[in-house]
């Protein structure tokens, strides 16, 4: 059970796809103007990374080799549309607010990055924590970096406005603001890796 | 053994310049034109220069000690850049403008990067296009000149923007100052005499402004009105913050090109990025985004300019 926790915990910490690999970045600056879509997008990551590992790691040696990265993608590109579907029919908001980028999950460098990297070489419940631990990590990093853009730049949390007499910063919103918050981000996580070492 | 001896080419020159020295030499070159933007704008104006200065030189000095690093708020650098920040803002915004905007120039603009010499952007630019970004309510509301009494008026640019015919506003009145705009720009003859100063003392050359207000000349006078070679070129060069960003920001000896052909070329990119933002851009005055965006490209104008070296091909 040790074991499982580990492979769960490495992706929010250790190994975090967003601040310590630095995949997924498309989305992340793209979404991440408000808590909602953080969480729907997280969510929507997350089932697509779970799905695809578990049948990547069931299917590793049925592949062929040297066609892995089509076979890789048809899976991908399953739990994407099964994804896509459902928020279409039980949250048009969300699907609305989060647009192209579902779709794009298919592309999504983390869900290949992981199925490449680990599924294909592992057990199907390592795959399974590793999926389920990857997707916490990206949820957690795209709820901080899309908090601190939704409070900086739009003065609310969750859509509500908190103080009356604040004064958002404008930018933050902006798509020069993703790339500041995210930079600053990473810079600080770097330094505490180092503070540690 | 400790290496005392430095090697390096002739010709060997050594003075008393230093960069303390010369960033004093700025500071005092700006100051004719705060007085005149004081003198214009009333006492508001004199508020937002001392928070904007504070706000720079606080912001280095705990970040500096923050990073442990060596301190240097009185080198004069932190004080230029809120200085600058400030003198790039319209005279009444309210009071945590100029330290928000002094700390986003300093911190982000410039220790990010790692200090003075380390940075790409211009950091006084830095901040104020981020104020106008994130606060663009309160970076465009001008007040009128010689009336404390607040009442707002738009700046010339702004209002031949809007197609306002200007003819109550002389060229005399824009060379002194009589008009709306930011504390530090609307004087042209005040700047003008701190810009004579540092190039008799040799602080700046000629190259970058003269070619930069030169280029937003001829450019204007070309396609400034309807018909071609008919442009407005003298109030084109004397309103906006052309005259302060041509002498006092574009000049910026980390962020120009270091050669006298590439600080020609980026002047002209300058003045060329200026004109066409000004005439058929999204906003009235593009000074500022002018300069950052040749910053950005004086790394490429750099390795293109390079003197060739003796010996070398």
């Amino acid at each position: 059970m040790k074991k499982y926790f580990a492979e769960f915990t490495k992706g929010i910490i250790k190994e975090n796809p967003t601040f310590v690999l630095a995949l997924g970045l498309c989305p992340t600056l793209a979404v991440s103007v408000s808590l909602s879509n953080g969480i729907g997008m997280g969510i929507a990551a997350t089932f697509v990374l779970l799905g695809s590992n578990i049948i990547i790691a069931m299917l590793k040696d049925f592949i062929p080799d040297r066609i892995r990265i089509p076979c890789f993608i048809v899976v991908i590109a399953t739990f994407v549309t099964i994804t896509e579907m459902m928020m279409k029919a039980y949250s048009p908001a969300l699907d609305r607010a989060l647009g192209i980028y579902v779709p794009l999950i298919v592309v999504n460098c983390i869900v290949l990055g992981r199925a490449e990297a680990y599924a294909q070489k592992s057990s199907v419940l390592n795959s399974f924590f590793d999926g389920l631990g990857m997707g916490a990590g990206f949820t957690l990093a795209l709820l901080l970096i899309s908090g601190i853009r939704e409070f900086l730049g739009a003065g609310k949390i969750f859509g509500h406005t908190v103080f009356k007499a604040f004064e958002p910063a404008f930018v933050l919103g902006m798509p020069s603001g993703a790339l500041l918050v995210i930079g600053l981000l990473l810079g600080f996580f770097n330094l505490l890796k180092h503070r540690k070492t | 053994m400790k290496n005392n001896f430095t090697v390096s080419a002739a010709p060997h020159l050594h003075n008393k310049e230093s960069t303390a020295k010369i960033m004093w030499a700025v500071v005092l070159s700006l100051v004719p034109s705060g007085i005149a933007g004081v003198w214009i704008f009333g006492r508001g104006a004199l508020w937002v220069i001392i928070l904007g200065v504070a706000a720079a030189v606080i912001t280095e000095g705990v970040l500096q000690l923050l990073t442990k690093r060596k301190l240097t708020i009185f080198d004069g650098s932190a004080i230029l850049t809120g200085l600058l920040l400030a003198y790039n803002l319209p005279p009444k915004v309210p009071f945590w403008l100029p330290i928000i905007g002094s700390f986003f120039a300093i911190a982000i603009g410039k220790q990010v990067f790692g200090g003075l010499g380390q940075n790409i952007f211009n950091p006084a630019l830095v901040g104020r296009v981020f104020l106008v970004a994130s606060w663009p309510k309160y970076m465009t509301t001008f007040t009128q000149a010689l009336n404390y009494d607040a009442l707002t008026s738009a700046t010339p640019l702004a209002a031949l923007r809007e197609g306002k015919i200007l003819e109550n506003i002389s060229y005399l009145d824009l060379f002194l100052g009589k008009r709306g705009g930011c504390i530090g720009e609307v004087c042209i003859l005040a700047l003008l005499l701190g810009a004579i100063f540092l190039l008799i003392r040799g602080y700046i050359s000629w190259h970058i402004p003269v070619t930069y207000i030169a280029t937003v000349g001829i450019f204007t006078y070309i396609f400034g009105a309807k018909a071609l070679f008919s442009g407005d070129w003298l109030f084109h060069i004397l309103s906006g913050g052309l005259i302060l960003g041509a002498f006092f920001m574009a000049t910026d000896y980390v962020t120009s090109p270091l050669t006298y052909k590439g600080q020609i070329i980026f002047a002209i990119g300058c003045g060329v990025l200026t004109a066409v933002i000004r005439l058929w851009g999204g906003y009235p005055e593009g000074v500022s985004y002018a300069i950052l965006m040749m910053n950005a490209a004086t790394p490429i104008i750099d390795r293109h300019t390079k003197h060739r070296i003796y010996g070398t091909k």
